[in-house]
């Protein structure tokens, strides 16, 4: 039996190790990113896919019906959530006119909005240095 | 020894993806690159709580962990909104 809890222990230390990377990792890209729209689309899955194994850990660890649906659950909302929360900043980064990164090679949002009465609002962002 | 390994080797992965990701919070040029910069602060410390509970042996804390996502979705949905309406200076 001791041996079968030290092979759990180990386990559940690499994918806490592994979590807290991808954490760093989108902690890295948010820091790194030349724009608003990269540093929110590396953001979003890396978070994701940490805090799916932390709390994957947090299940293996603790091997029980109440705590281990409520982690469940939490990795559920987590991973509904997010991608969700990133893309409502995202559209509404473009639409108050944010400028996009200059290697940007295409504006597909733009292209669509193009005419209407929606889009990015360039006009009103007159003093883009601030 | 878990407990152990976590403190050693995963609160400080974490705390400096929190000093990272707070770097860019004060930096950010724009007004969603702050609120992004505070989605990851409030992701990394709901993967702390996480850890923490992990490390005590204290499973309730789950329970903060869950009701602590839901306040930073919600919080981050309205100001999502709120830059939406706002339709000026980003």
């Amino acid at each position: 039996m001791a041996g079968e809890t030290v092979i759990l222990e180990v386990f559940i230390f690499v994918l806490m190790i592994l979590g807290a990377l991808f954490m760093l990792v989108a902690a890295l890209g948010i820091l790194r990113m030349p724009d608003v729209f990269t540093r929110m689309s590396c953001n979003a899955k890396s978070v994701t896919i940490g805090l799916g194994f932390l709390l994957f850990a947090f299940m293996l660890h603790f091997r029980e019906l109440g705590v281990g649906s409520r982690a469940l659950a939490t990795i559920a909302f987590i991973a509904l959530t997010i991608p969700v929360a990133s893309h409502r900043i995202g559209r509404s980064a473009y639409l108050s006119g944010v400028s996009l990164w200059e290697g940007t090679i295409r504006d597909e949002l733009g292209e669509a909005l193009k005419g209407t009465r929606e889009g990015p609002h360039k006009e009103d962002a007159g003093d883009e240095k601030r | 020894m878990l407990e152990t390994a976590a403190y050693i080797f995963v609160f400080p992965i974490l705390s400096a993806a929190l000093v990272l990701s707070f770097i860019r919070l004060v930096l950010g040029p724009t007004l969603p690159d702050r609120i992004i910069a505070l989605e990851t602060i409030a992701v990394i410390s709901v993967g702390m709580i996480v850890v923490f509970a992990i490390a005590t042996g204290e499973g309730v804390l789950i329970d903060l962990a869950s009701v602590w996502a839901v306040v930073s979705f919600v919080s981050i949905i309205a100001f999502a909104y709120y830059i939406e309406r706002w339709r000026g200076k980003p």
